[in-house]
């Protein structure tokens, strides 16, 4: 299969055999109208003059290429370079998506969104755009997500948004988008749903990549710029894999340039206790599209573990799954400790706290700049900031030093 | 003819019109769930949609959520629904139509599942999230192991879609008389009529109206246009008030009873 340059899913929105468009019938109009509107405005002049203005000015476009100099140092090997997502507006590379889906929204003429969110920073970054379009903003998040995430609820509070409790299931991202997706299809006529990641049917994997390619196209200047080449391995988090596909994006037809993704491992690869797809999934379909889940033998939606909530998901956006199956990408996962190890390195060595999903990027690209060498270089896209993960944590660190404790303590007596 | 064409020709030869019922494989548990579906069919239901538990019901309201939550825990899946509906089908006569989303299908694989459907004694199939634009090769495996394909029909649904809906599909359409998750409501849909028109003007094919039907005169008032009403959310209310009471299966048999009574003088 060869790799073209506008690498768009076929017409029925198939990235290869995964993606497609699984939807109530009630939904399949409105998806196709929302996918010519935006087919619409993505080669309209004017609307992209718009997007680029409000990321410049507002986001704070374009963001830092960063040497983490103490980070490669103590990584044993390559050159480390984060592309600092972590320093937009709202503190995540959701922000870029939710500007481009609100304006689009706002064009078609729907001034109600409704948005899933999972760790919180999509829902932010959606009642955000939404405050500053004027736009009213309804939030589904899961009942666990907003315990371990208080303080975006918060935010998203502050913003002017409507957040509503998700109960069901495991009350994580999944429900929340099963939820959003209910209050859709029940108010379609003047509501927009504002997906959060390359996930759901087709428009929204495509469309949310092309939001999100600016990172890309902004790294790739910035690395040769900064080192005259191209990086040989690019690393990224993947929940439902936005950032990662915003990153990978622009050097997708450098074949010489190593994109990995990267899973929640969680507490370890048993049924779930994780969130690595590629690791116990199988193709099935979830929440509109064709992709790797995590399912038990019956095609049930198998519960999912991360200690972070942006990556504690079933499925994994089909590009993604596409993207491996033809040998494009390749994909790792790393477990909850060892994130978290990342999350203290990155904060003490160079003075920026992680998102606990963006720690997972580092914690592998550690042992990619070990394994690459002192000539390489690693380009990490830092998808966001740590602020809302401080108590999860500090409460995750105190569990781990009182086991240690608790170690040595039996080492003692024994 | 298939059974469930030959059951809308006989309700139209007879000028009278159909009850199509759903209820969750499983709920409140397998034995009972196979108990009620003899019920139904001795309460006259002329469809029996046997609906296939799934951990992600993203089309359904509340009412069918905690139906699947409960027929989950006591085992329900696609294959315990299969052998259930194998254990029912000499005892029933109605058409069995089952109702599922698209994964637990395609983790069974296509064309096992058309198999074991077709052993089982199971007539129709209804796929919620796998529209006409997905279901090309899936409809063709049914067809061939001798199973019709339902496809819905929403106020949604462009007039193009309903005639491809009416091509590709067989034995009925399914009408979702409004925009929304299922769940009972107080009146019907005032776009339902719409609907129906609309599809009348493409099609001869049968059409049974669902989405938010629970009292008689709304079986009555859906009669009126089309052929058959889908009676779910409401059904499965009266199986979970009922519990675990010894009176279950009476009152379920009763509840339609009840329900096709007043359109028999409608």
């Amino acid at each position: 299969m060869t790799v073209t340059t506008r690498r768009d899913p076929d017409l029925r929105g198939y990235f290869g055999e995964f993606g497609g468009r699984y939807v109530p019938e009630t939904l399949v109009e409105p998806v196709e109208e929302l996918e010519r509107a935006y087919l619409a405005v993505r080669d309209d002049p004017a609307f992209t003059i718009e997007l680029d203005r409000l990321l410049k000015d507002y986001v704070g476009r374009p963001t830092p290429l960063y040497e983490a100099k103490r980070l490669s140092q103590a990584s044993g090997g390559a050159r480390i370079f984060l592309k600092r997502e972590d320093l937009t507006h709202t503190g995540a590379h959701k922000i870029n998506n939710a500007l481009g889906q609100a304006l689009l929204a706002a064009r078609m003429g729907k001034r109600r969104i409704v948005a899933e969110t999972g760790a919180g920073q999509h829902g932010v970054a959606t009642a955000t755009a939404c405050a500053l379009l004027g736009l009213e903003c309804h939030v589904y998040m899961g009942a666990e997500d907003m315990d371990r995430q208080a303080l975006n609820v918060f935010r998203m509070r502050l913003l002017g948004a409507e957040v509503s409790r998700v109960n069901a299931g495991s009350r994580t991202l999944k429900d929340a988008i099963n939820e959003a997706m209910r209050d859709w299809v029940t108010n379609v006529t003047d509501t927009y749903y504002l997906l959060g990641s390359v996930l759901g049917p087709h428009p929204y994997p495509l469309m949310v990549r092309e939001f999100q390619s600016v990172i890309g196209r902004e790294a790739r200047e910035q690395i040769v710029e900064q080192t005259g080449r191209l990086p040989h391995a690019i690393v990224a988090c993947v929940g439902g894999g936005s950032n990662a596909i915003g990153i990978f994006d622009a050097f997708i037809d450098d074949r010489e340039v190593r994109l990995i993704g990267v899973e929640a491992g969680g507490e370890q690869i048993i049924r779930g206790r994780h969130a690595a797809r590629f690791a116990g999934g199988s193709p099935g379909v979830l929440q509109g599209t064709r992709t790797f889940v995590l399912q038990d033998e019956d095609g049930n939606i198998e519960l999912t573990h991360s200690i972070s909530a942006g990556l504690d998901y079933a499925a994994i956006g089909p590009e993604h799954a596409w993207l491996r199956a033809v040998g494009r990408a390749e994909y790792a996962h790393v477990t909850d400790s060892e994130a978290l190890d990342a999350f203290q390195t990155l904060s003490r060595l160079e003075g920026i706290l992680p998102a606990l999903e963006s720690a997972h990027a580092i914690a592998h690209a550690q042992h990619v700049a070990k394994q690459l060498g002192p000539l390489a270089i690693v380009l990490i896209n830092l998808s966001g900031r740590g602020d809302k993960d401080v108590q999860t944590v500090e409460k995750n660190l105190e569990r781990k030093t009182a086991t240690t404790e608790d170690t040595e303590d039996t080492e003692v007596k024994s | 003819m298939s059974r469930i064409a030959d059951t809308f020709a006989r309700l139209r030869s007879e000028g009278r019109p159909g009850l199509v019922t759903y209820t969750a494989a499983g709920d409140p548990d397998l034995p009972r769930s196979a108990e009620i579906l003899k019920a139904l069919d001795r309460a006259g239901a002329d469809v029996l949609e046997v609906g296939v538990p799934f951990s992600d019901p993203l089309a359904d309201g509340p009412v069918i959520q905690r139906a699947t939550e409960r027929a989950l825990a006591a085992g329900g899946c696609l294959r315990t629904a299969l052998s259930m509906i194998e254990a029912v089908r000499l005892h029933v006569s109605a058409p069995i139509v089952v109702f599922s989303y698209a994964n637990p299908l395609m983790r069974m694989g296509v064309s096992a599942f058309a198999a074991r459907a077709a052993g089982a004694g199971v007539d129709g199939v209804l796929a919620l999230d796998l529209p006409i634009e997905e279901a090309g090769s899936f409809r063709s495996e049914m067809k061939r192991a001798g199973l019709d394909t339902i496809f819905l029909l929403s106020p949604t649904t462009t007039d193009a879609r309903i005639e491809r809906a009416a091509e590709l599909g067989s034995g009925f359409l399914y009408g979702i008389s409004r925009l929304g998750v299922t769940g009972a409501r107080d009146t019907v849909a005032s776009g339902a009529e719409a609907l129906v028109r609309r599809v009348r003007q493409r099609t001869s094919m049968p059409i049974a109206l669902g989405f938010g039907i629970s009292r008689p005169e709304h079986v009555a008032q859906v009669a009126a246009y089309a052929d058959a009403a889908v009676v779910g959310s409401a059904l499965v209310s009266t199986i979970a008030e009922a519990g675990s009471s010894p009176d279950l299966i009476d009152r379920v048999e009763e509840y339609v009873r009840w329900l096709k009574g007043a359109h028999a003088h409608a």
